[in-house]
């Protein structure tokens, strides 16, 4: 009998030790998935912003989880033993920066509902609690430095706490800089990196474009030093900056790098259009009237005295109809200085109205206006009904990115881009094409896993509430772009992102 | 030596499962030894369940028959295409049947049921890439029945009586595949109904046409059980008026199908019973799982299920061995009511092959202790959900699940 029980448990107790459900092929198992020739045991990621996982206008915990590196991190992972993937994570998710207890950078938007129920992007109300002097110890696999140019990651001092007040460092990257001379460059590669991905660049004609083009475009001007912050960088320098970069990354590592996208496919410059002024019959009359004048008479005889050409003059003329859809009137550096002509003779006009008209024109549909212009057109100074921003106050150069400008800007791009294709084939290295993808995005949108993603604000789901920087979906997209060219260039198979599972655009109410 | 048995049986409670569905066949451990066979075998009290009427075969004035299961059962998911990886860890699920009967006369019988036929007990992690459709769920139902059984002849018997059930539910899942609140936290309700109770009635017949032969029918009413006022609780949503989503009720509906069972016992020789019982199963009344919430703001949630009916075939045998043992096995296919595109990670069940033991031990004439053990296999299944809806689209939930269970069981027999 005793022999029985005995039998009769061990065959029980058979039964349990397979009933534990195991996959015949589990993603767990080694092998189900390769990391290929690339190597992912230590994945070091630099860039700027992009990188860094910032979102709605500012940098914020749960925007850091679903950086693109945070994402590719955890699907190497799966192909391989890797390390720890670390961030230099903020305190909170409401974003913005303390520099010894002052506010330096504002908290993120989230989208609200105004008292007409209106759906508006707005700043989240809330002190942050991210204090710069307070560093966090690294080394942190996630280089990415919000407000990064190229040159930048090169630049000793960039993290330094002290240059933060002066305005030489930078505020994200000094929260985790190993010391106050260190490099962005040196940090990660302190970290001997066996891959790497690389998107910076960005910011070297972002800032202009944000800015309504309020800067220069530093052509054959090689010394960084000398550049403001809303400047161009020269695309000569970039390459020799990026060659220097990827030099040093690849020595010891394979790695992918990733091109710049062209500033017209960010939401950015898509939300508020070049005319969207409605005039009643009335004030398009005396709109007209008042600009009757500097269009038959003034315009003529500037062309006929030689000083601007017919195409300028024809550029210049302002016109105002009843109804929507009136272009804005802005100030175009562009344009012929024509203050101190005005004021002498023929025309003799006094010096207000000559500088209101020097430079002045309306715009057509190929300038672009920033976002930030979206709280500002239609406003009165002081309050004087006549004097209507965008309309009989001409908008100031940060709120227009002219045509002019724009060339620049996609100059610039074009020759990055180049430069960028160049290094990868010469270091061997993947390199993905975010400007073709984000042109899709803002074209015909993508649709995978139940979704459709495309660049619209707000309800596209690629972009966050700035309109410049993408939201957790929109870098899932990226994420698996940067997949897809790891499994072809280093023969691996490493699974992608859902990125139905990611979210899009925050909704909240606690806002001012 | 029953106490190393005991032992044993503890051990081994650290497993997974489940019949097709949310019905767990777990209603008597002499007949789960089985293959849970018991519609034409004339065995102990647990006939309240299988057949009432069989009770006024059996040969005491009182008979009484109590157990309890314990439900290891465990599902493993996986998505190769986005690397992802998820295992239940489910709470050990614990039905029990208590039955009684009391002869009033040669011809009538008088009984007394309460077992647990629906439940499901299934936990994901939370925030799993399926948790839009479940994070867990906790479903228990209670059948307590009064029963008649009446002696036509000595060959031809019927029993039947009333059903009163008695259930609850709790089941959370995220709203959606991706809000969350400003933190990123995931937005979740958990729905909540208890008390929720409603009545049905069981019937069977038995026939005898030789002595070694018994013929048995059962058949068990569809009962709805309808929840009214149960409560939902919104978690984590973003604080804003484009999300509608308050604490309100809700008002759901959950049918436990009817199951017909017809089946035959034979006793080859007085060592020797072999038993078969066909089940099948009216899941097609369960073709949707929808809430309706009270805050008209709330949209309804429609979960369709468009289960069909499926059929359990089972084959069981007990060897006699001396008067102190009796030792049984079983077999039994259950083929899972769940079509193909409505595979819910709530009920992840595909067909299975069971496979089941066990032994009474005669402790004395008048108690026995009865044991038994479940081992369900299931083969691994490449399935999907295609029919949760987001923005008017339909999103598909997919991957490969293999799930499993382990259910020792033990109970007492009484009879006087």
């Amino acid at each position: 009998m005793m022999k029985k029980y005995f039998i009769l448990s061990g065959i029980l107790a058979l039964g349990l030790v397979s009933c534990e459900p195991e996959l015949e092929n589990s993603i767990e198992d080694e092998g189900f998935y390769s990391n290929g020739e690339a190597d992912f045991s230590n994945y070091v990621a630099l860039g700027n912003s992009l990188t860094a996982g910032y979102a709605d206008g500012a940098l914020y915990l749960s925007g850091q989880k679903n950086s693109y590196p945070s994402i590719l991190a955890a699907k190497f992972a799966l192909a391989q033993d890797t390390e720890e993937f670390m961030q230099p994570y903020v305190s909170d998710d409401f974003g913005g920066l303390l520099y010894s207890g002052q506010p330096i950078a504002a908290t993120r938007y989230v989208l609200s509902v105004d008292a007409n129920g209106n759906p508006m992007p707005v700043r989240y109300s809330a002190t942050p609690t991210t204090e710069v002097t307070a560093k966090v110890e690294g080394p942190f696999n996630n280089m990415g430095v919000p407000g990064a140019k190229s040159y930048h990651l090169v630049a000793p001092g960039y993290g330094s706490v002290a240059g933060v007040a002066a305005g030489t460092a930078n505020p994200y990257f000094a929260r985790f800089a190993s010391s106050e001379s260190t490099t962005v460059l040196a940090d990660a590669l302190a970290q001997n990196p066996t891959f790497f991905t690389l998107w910076i660049g960005n910011n070297d004609v972002l800032g202009f474009a944000t800015s309504g083009g309020a800067g220069e475009y530093q052509l054959n001007n090689t010394d960084f030093a000398t550049y403001g912050e809303n400047d161009i960088t020269d695309p000569n320098a970039f390459a020799f900056v990026y060659d220097q970069i990827v030099q040093n990354l690849a020595a010891n590592a394979e790695g992918v790098l990733i091109n710049i996208p062209n500033v017209s496919s960010i939401p950015f410059f898509k939300v508020v259009p070049v005319n969207p002024i409605p005039l009643d019959a009335a004030t398009a009359g005396a709109l007209n009237a008042q600009f009757g004048a500097y269009n038959t008479m003034i315009l003529p005889g500037l062309v006929q005295a030689g000083v601007i050409t017919q195409a300028e003059a024809d550029s210049r003329k302002i016109t105002f109809s009843e109804g929507a859809g009136n272009f804005v009137t802005l100030v175009d550096e562009d344009l012929t200085p024509l203050a101190s002509i005005l004021m002498g003779e023929p025309f003799n006009l006094d010096a207000q109205t000559a500088g209101l008209l020097s430079q002045l024109r309306q715009a057509n549909s190929g300038d672009l206006i920033p976002l930030t212009a979206a709280s500002f057109i239609g406003t009165t100074v002081n309050n004087n009904p006549m004097l209507v921003n965008g309309v009989s106050v001409p908008l100031g150069d940060q709120y227009v990115l002219t045509s002019g400008e724009q060339e620049m800007i996609a100059d610039a791009t074009v020759k990055y881009n180049a430069a960028i294709a160049g290094v990868a084939q010469a270091y061997g290295l993947g390199m993905v094409d975010a400007n073709a993808l984000l042109d899709q995005l803002g074209n015909s949108g993508i649709s995978m896993d139940g979704v459709s993603v495309n660049s619209t604000f707000v309800t596209g789901g690629a972009f966050s509430l700035d309109g410049v920087h993408l939201t957790p979906r929109g870098y899932a997209v990226i994420a698996n772009a940067i997949i897809s060219e790891i499994n072809e260039t280093y023969d691996a198979s490493v699974p992608r992102a859902n990125i139905g599972e990611y979210p899009t655009v925050t909704l909240d109410q606690g806002v001012q | 030596m029953k106490r190393l048995f005991l032992l044993g049986l503890l051990i081994l409670a650290t497993a997974s499962t489940y019949a097709g569905g949310y019905r767990v066949s777990l209603q008597g451990q002499r007949s789960l030894a089985m293959g849970h066979t018991g519609v034409a075998v004339v065995n102990n009290a647990e006939l309240a369940f299988f057949n009432p009427a069989g009770l006024v075969y059996l040969e005491n004035k009182i008979n009484a028959a109590v157990g309890v299961s314990a439900v290891f059962s465990d599902v493993v998911w996986q998505n190769e295409q986005y690397g992802e990886f998820a295992r239940t860890d489910s709470p050990v699920g614990t039905p029990f049947y208590a039955y009684f009967s009391y002869k009033l006369s040669d011809k009538f019988t008088l009984g007394f049921a309460a077992y647990t036929p629906y439940g499901s007990s299934v936990e994901w992690p939370t925030d799993w890439a399926g948790s839009h459709l479940i994070n867990n769920i906790d479903l228990k139902a209670i059948y307590v029945q009064a029963l008649a059984s009446y002696k036509i002849s000595d060959k031809l018997s019927v029993g039947a009586g009333p059903i009163y059930v008695n259930g609850s539910v709790n089941f959370n899942r995220n709203l959606s595949r991706n809000l969350t609140d400003l933190e990123g936290n995931r937005s979740n309700v958990t729905v909540e109904a208890k008390g929720v109770h409603a009545f049905g009635w069981s019937a069977g017949l038995m026939y005898s046409p030789i002595d070694s032969l018994r013929i048995g029918v059962n058949y068990r009413s569809e009962i709805t059980m309808k929840a009214e006022d149960g409560s939902a609780d919104f978690m984590n949503v973003p604080n804003s008026p484009l999300t509608p989503f308050n604490d309100t009720t809700f008002d759901a509906e959950l049918p436990l199908p009817a199951e017909l069972t017809v089946g035959l016992s034979y006793q080859l020789n007085e060592k020797w019973l072999f038993a078969f019982d066909y089940n099948r199963t009216f899941w097609d009344t369960y073709e949707s799982l929808d809430l309706d919430f009270a805050d008209p703001n709330i949209p309804d949630s429609k979960n369709p299920r468009n289960y069909k009916n499926s059929s359990i075939y089972r084959l069981g045998l007990q060897y006699t061995a001396n008067e102190t043992f009796q030792l049984r096995a079983g077999y039994y296919f259950d083929q899972s009511p769940v079509q193909s595109g409505y595979f819910a990670p709530e009920t992840p069940r595909n067909d299975s092959n069971n496979f089941t033991g066990g032994l009474s031990i005669n402790v004395t004439d008048k108690v026995a202790i009865d044991a038994a053990f479940l081992y369900s296999r299931f083969e691994e299944v490449d399935e999907s959900y295609d029919y949760y809806q987001e923005n008017g689209q339909n999103v598909s939930f997919g991957g490969t699940y293999k799930s499993s269970a382990f259910v020792p069981g033990l109970g007492v027999t009484i009879k006087i």
